[in-house]
């Protein structure tokens, strides 16, 4: 077992774990943050994407000690109280999701690309989230989202 | 006293959906996030060699390791778990949820293990040693059909699951046939093509991958099951057989699912040994799969070879259509398997008045996962068999591949249509949407542009596409569940309306275009509406979502039972404002005398007094609650045509879609922002096939696209943004005059591709290229390899 102290929307949490368990496992069985999924087990569909100290990262793909003195964003801790963030705006608005499973990941590849690029246009927007995986939507309407999300912030 | 404004009309509005608040904020329930006290969790050993006899199984390592509940081999298992269902008519052979004798496919079951953790019950699975007698495994579903070189199943010479099984033009109810017809138009016919042409396996990969949570209590009698699945009525049917209980002692939950596109429709053996060991064990279980075992444990789509001769005139005019199909259905029969290529056999007619039509099916076994239903069914190999061929024909005679298509099409005043292969098409306009989408596209400037590319050297070709599918299904007599849907509204005391329905969504949105309909059925507003789903305690029937059918049956339903309710409540609402039923408009929330708003009653105000019936009108019951279920008379069979352009890399071989035109009829439509999302997914995962889906065997029987890594679906940058645009033939088989749309991008779209291919290459002489359309195929035919 190893400790580890991982700050997680804001809240310090401290557990004892086995090296071996993922930081994906961790928050969703270890803290019952089930927002963030698994859908594969070969880092390819992001749909376990969190932000790792401000920048995307597929939580499943490193182990929850790796993370230890780390802050972690989940989808759960995006919204500012009752006030959506604009990316979530953005997926509702706009048709953003079918089935929804994708749809935290994505949303978090979202956020580090907006971060990095406010005003990407359309191919920027497709490579940003390259890494994400969605079976429903053919991923256009989740373009409109991004460029929704872009629009709203840039108007401030 | 000023009447308030009329509330808006919702359906055929642009709805932003109901569902989204939770999912967007990770608050949905998914089935691995259902946790219960005492949780053990289940892992697989599964066969790592496709076909073998079992001589040992040493469980001795894994039960030696601290935390593991138990372990049941297969032949444990059987002891109180029967044979898989599969209730279609065809014969098929036993198949057991584990494996006891012999393996028939990598990632065939043989034992299960039930320990603490997730990740122990793996580490326990990975310490059982299993011992086999390989068998030769059987691949190429062509050469297996001389039983070589083996055979699967003792029962079934030659491989043959089905078949050889004819159907059209001179085929008769006993399956007699009589060839003259079909031989004579091909022996009038001015040119004949003929093409031998592959539709790969495809591997469904909803991004949620299976699972289930089993959980009996001994004290209770009763077993609740929470599975990832699109009908969870079904599951409780078979689960309640399977596991000796009664329907009244299972309760199936389907909690938000992450997809399913048909791959969620089957009863699986984990679910049924997640049931009968949580009853066994008296222990709630968890089953989640990975998402390699996905590849392996996962029924998988299409999968079928079609041998087409098509005959016509030089003028355009087709004589007749032969269609010879093998399918590759895999070990066993699932539950629909072996029902899915007779799809493809009864769509052989498309879009066209064909003469004559022939289709003959044979289903065979291989030492492969099973097949069953992929978006689309059936459907998507026929219109992919039907369309190639008119293509080739097109090329072959020189004509504009949408003017042979404007030449053979079913005309409007034709409908109700009896194809030849028997299929009943309701309504359509198959010339309208082809000119919508030629318009749309801008064909004859698009050939322009196209030409000069070419003249400066690029590889750019043009493809088109009709299809025509099925939808809404049932009827009863065509599934082996039965083919109806239930829908239940209630008034509440308090005015709001709750309604359950038996569809099962998993991202259609229901949630959300069935309050549309209920709010502009009761004038309500849509926050006073909550649609129930997907579990079998709150909805009382049910059959589920497949087949492009929760609009067209489900919502036909809904409709049904809210007119009942509406109808009952208009008689308390008359009562207490003394006036006659038919005099009342329901509007605003309020039910009032037409003309006279203002003196009306607010709903809570009618449904307290339909609940606390102090002087109950004669003749009623008090409650406002009604069920229907609906029955279809027939399928729907929406439509369209689909344009692309492509390029492909002439250094490269890489293809690259260039624009995607898409015009679908499916009738009325509920939410045309719904119906785009659909549209688009299911263009995607067409598209996809052609472009880069393709799950592969290697000759040994040993499946070489077992991860994300080695089976491609496809991401944001592969393809363009799609132009959609629509044509409405409302259907007269059912009263919302909706066709069902969750399978039509699927359906067109691929033939489509492949023929824009084909026009791009068509300088090398080819004619026909098999999916998958690799950049190394392309490669090949460009530099004069072999393709
Ligand atoms: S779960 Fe698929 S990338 Fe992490
Ligand atoms: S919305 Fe279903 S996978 Fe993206």
């Amino acid at each position: 077992m190893a400790q580890v102290s991982i700050t997680v929307n804001g809240r310090q949490r401290t557990a004892d774990v086995e090296p071996r368990l993922l930081l994906v496992h961790f928050l969703r069985e270890h803290l019952n943050l089930t927002g963030t999924h698994v859908g594969c087990d070969t880092s390819q569909c992001g749909a376990c994407t969190v932000l790792l100290d401000g920048r995307s990262a597929k939580s499943c793909t490193l182990f929850a000690v790796q993370a230890d003195g780390s802050e972690v964003t989940t989808i759960e801790g995006l919204a500012d109280g009752d006030r959506l963030h604009p990316l979530q705006e953005g997926f509702w608005e706009e048709h953003g999701l079918q089935c929804g499973y994708c749809t935290p990941g994505m949303i978090m590849s979202a956020v580090n690309l907006l971060h990095d690029n406010p005003q990407p246009t359309e191919q920027e927007i497709r490579d940003g989230l390259d890494g994400n995986l969605c079976r429903c939507t053919g991923y256009q309407h989740i373009v409109n989202a991004v460029q929704h999300a872009a629009e709203r912030t840039n108007r401030g | 006293m000023t009447a308030p404004a009329v509330l808006p009309k919702l359906v055929g509005q642009r709805v932003r959906r109901r569902e989204d608040p939770r999912l967007i904020q990770g608050r949905g329930t998914y089935v691995d996030d259902v946790t219960i006290a005492g949780l053990q969790h289940l892992a697989f050993k599964r066969s790592d060699i496709p076909h073998g006899r079992i001589l040992s199984i040493d469980t001795s390592a894994a039960e030696a390791l601290d935390g593991v509940e138990a372990i049941f081999t297969g032949a444990q298992i059987a002891e109180f778990l029967g044979p898989m269902p599969v209730p279609t008519p065809f014969p098929a052979p036993e198949h057991r949820a584990v494996a006891a004798d012999v393996v028939r496919y990598v990632g065939d079951p043989v034992a299960v293990v039930v320990a603490r953790d997730r990740y122990l019950a793996r580490d326990a699975a990975d310490a059982i040693t299993v011992d086999c007698e390989p068998l030769p495994a059987v691949v190429d579903p062509e050469a297996a059909l001389s039983g070589q070189p083996a055979v699967l199943h003792a029962d079934f010479p030659n491989n043959v699951a089905v078949g050889p099984l004819p159907a059209g033009t001179g085929v008769g109810r006993g399956g007699q046939v009589d060839d003259s017809a079909v031989d004579g138009a091909f022996a009038e016919a001015e040119v004949v093509v003929s093409q031998r042409m592959v539709n790969q396996r495809l591997a469904p990969t909803a991004i949620e991958p299976r699972g289930v949570v089993a959980h009996f209590e001994p004290g209770k009698e009763t077993l609740t099951i929470w599975s990832s699945t699109q009908n969870p009525h079904i599951l409780r049917t078979h689960v309640a057989a399977l596991t000796g209980l009664g329907q009244d002692q299972v309760r199936a939950i389907a909690p938000e699912v992450g997809g399913g596109f048909g791959a969620k429709i089957n009863i699986y053996g984990e679910d049924l040994v997640a049931a009968a060991v949580s009853k066994r064990l008296g222990l709630p279980v968890k089953w989640v799969e990975d998402r390699s075992e996905a590849f392996l444990a996962t029924i998988h789509g299409r999968g079928i070879i079609g041998y087409v001769d098509i005959a016509a005139r030089r003028d355009g005019r087709v004589l007749g259509l032969k269609l010879r199909l093998v399918a590759d259905i895999g070990a066993y029969n699932m539950l629909l398997t072996a029902v899915v290529p007779t799809q493809t056999m009864r769509m052989a007619n498309g879009t066209y008045a064909f003469p004559v039509v022939r289709a003959t099916l044979t289903e065979v076994f291989t030492n492969k996962t099973p097949t069953d239903a992929y978006r689309g069914a059936g459907r998507p190999e026929a219109a992919y068999f039907v369309e190639r061929a008119m293509d080739m024909l097109a090329r072959e005679i020189g004509m504009d591949p949408a003017e042979l298509r404007r030449r053979n099409f079913i005309q409007p005043h034709q409908f109700p249509y009896k194809t030849q292969v028997g299929a009943l098409y309701d309504s359509g306009d198959y010339e309208k949407a082809l000119d919508r989408a030629l318009e749309k596209a801008g064909w004859e400037q698009l050939k322009a542009e196209r030409d000069a590319a070419r003249a400066d050297g690029r590889l750019v070709g043009l493809g088109l596409s009709m299809y025509v599918e099925i939808c809404g299904l049932g009827p009863s007599a065509r599934l082996p569940n039965g083919g109806w849907e239930y829908s239940q509204v209630t008034v509440e005391r308090d005015g709001r309306i709750s309604a359950t329905t038996g569809v099962s969504p998993h991202g259609q949105g229901n949630e959300t275009t069935f309050a549309q309909m209920l709010a502009d059925q009761f004038g309500v507003p849509l926050e006073h509406i909550r649609i129930h789903h997907g579990d079998t305690a709150v909805v009382k029937q049910g059959i589920g979502t497949f087949g492009s059918r929760s609009q067209a049956v489900g919502g036909a339903a809904l409709h049904l039972a809210g007119g009942k309710v509406k109808t009952k409540m208009a008689k308390f609402a008359a009562a207490l404002l003394e006036a006659h039923e038919g005099d009342l408009v329901f509007e605003n929330g309020r039910i009032a005398v037409a003309g006279a708003p203002a003196a009306g009653k607010t709903f809570a105000e009618v449904a307290a007094y339909a609940h606390r019936p102090v002087k109950l009108p004669a003749g009623l019951e008090p409650g406002l609650s009604e069920e229907a279920f609906f029955e279809p008379p027939n399928n729907t069979y929406p439509f369209g045509c689909h344009i692309a352009l492509l390029e492909v890399d002439r250094d490269t071989g890489e293809p690259r879609l260039l624009r995607m035109v898409a015009v679908d009829d499916a009738g009325n439509l509920i939410n045309p922002l719904i119906v785009e999302g659909q549209i688009h997914g299911g263009l995607t995962q067409g598209i996809g096939q052609a472009l880069v889906e393709e799950v592969v065997y290697g000759d040994d029987g040993q499946p070489l696209t077992g991860s994300l890594m080695d089976y491609a679906i496809p991401r944001a940058t592969d393809f363009p943004r799609f132009e959609l645009d629509n044509t409405v033939t409302p259907t007269p088989v059912n009263p919302l005059g909706a066709k069902g749309v969750g399978e039509a991008g699927t359906i067109g779209s691929t033939p489509c591709i492949v023929s824009a291919a084909v026009d791009a290459l068509g300088g090398f002489g080819v004619r026909h290229i098999d999916m998958l359309l690799r950049p190394e195929k392309l490669w090949r035919i460009i530099h004069g390899g072999n393709a």
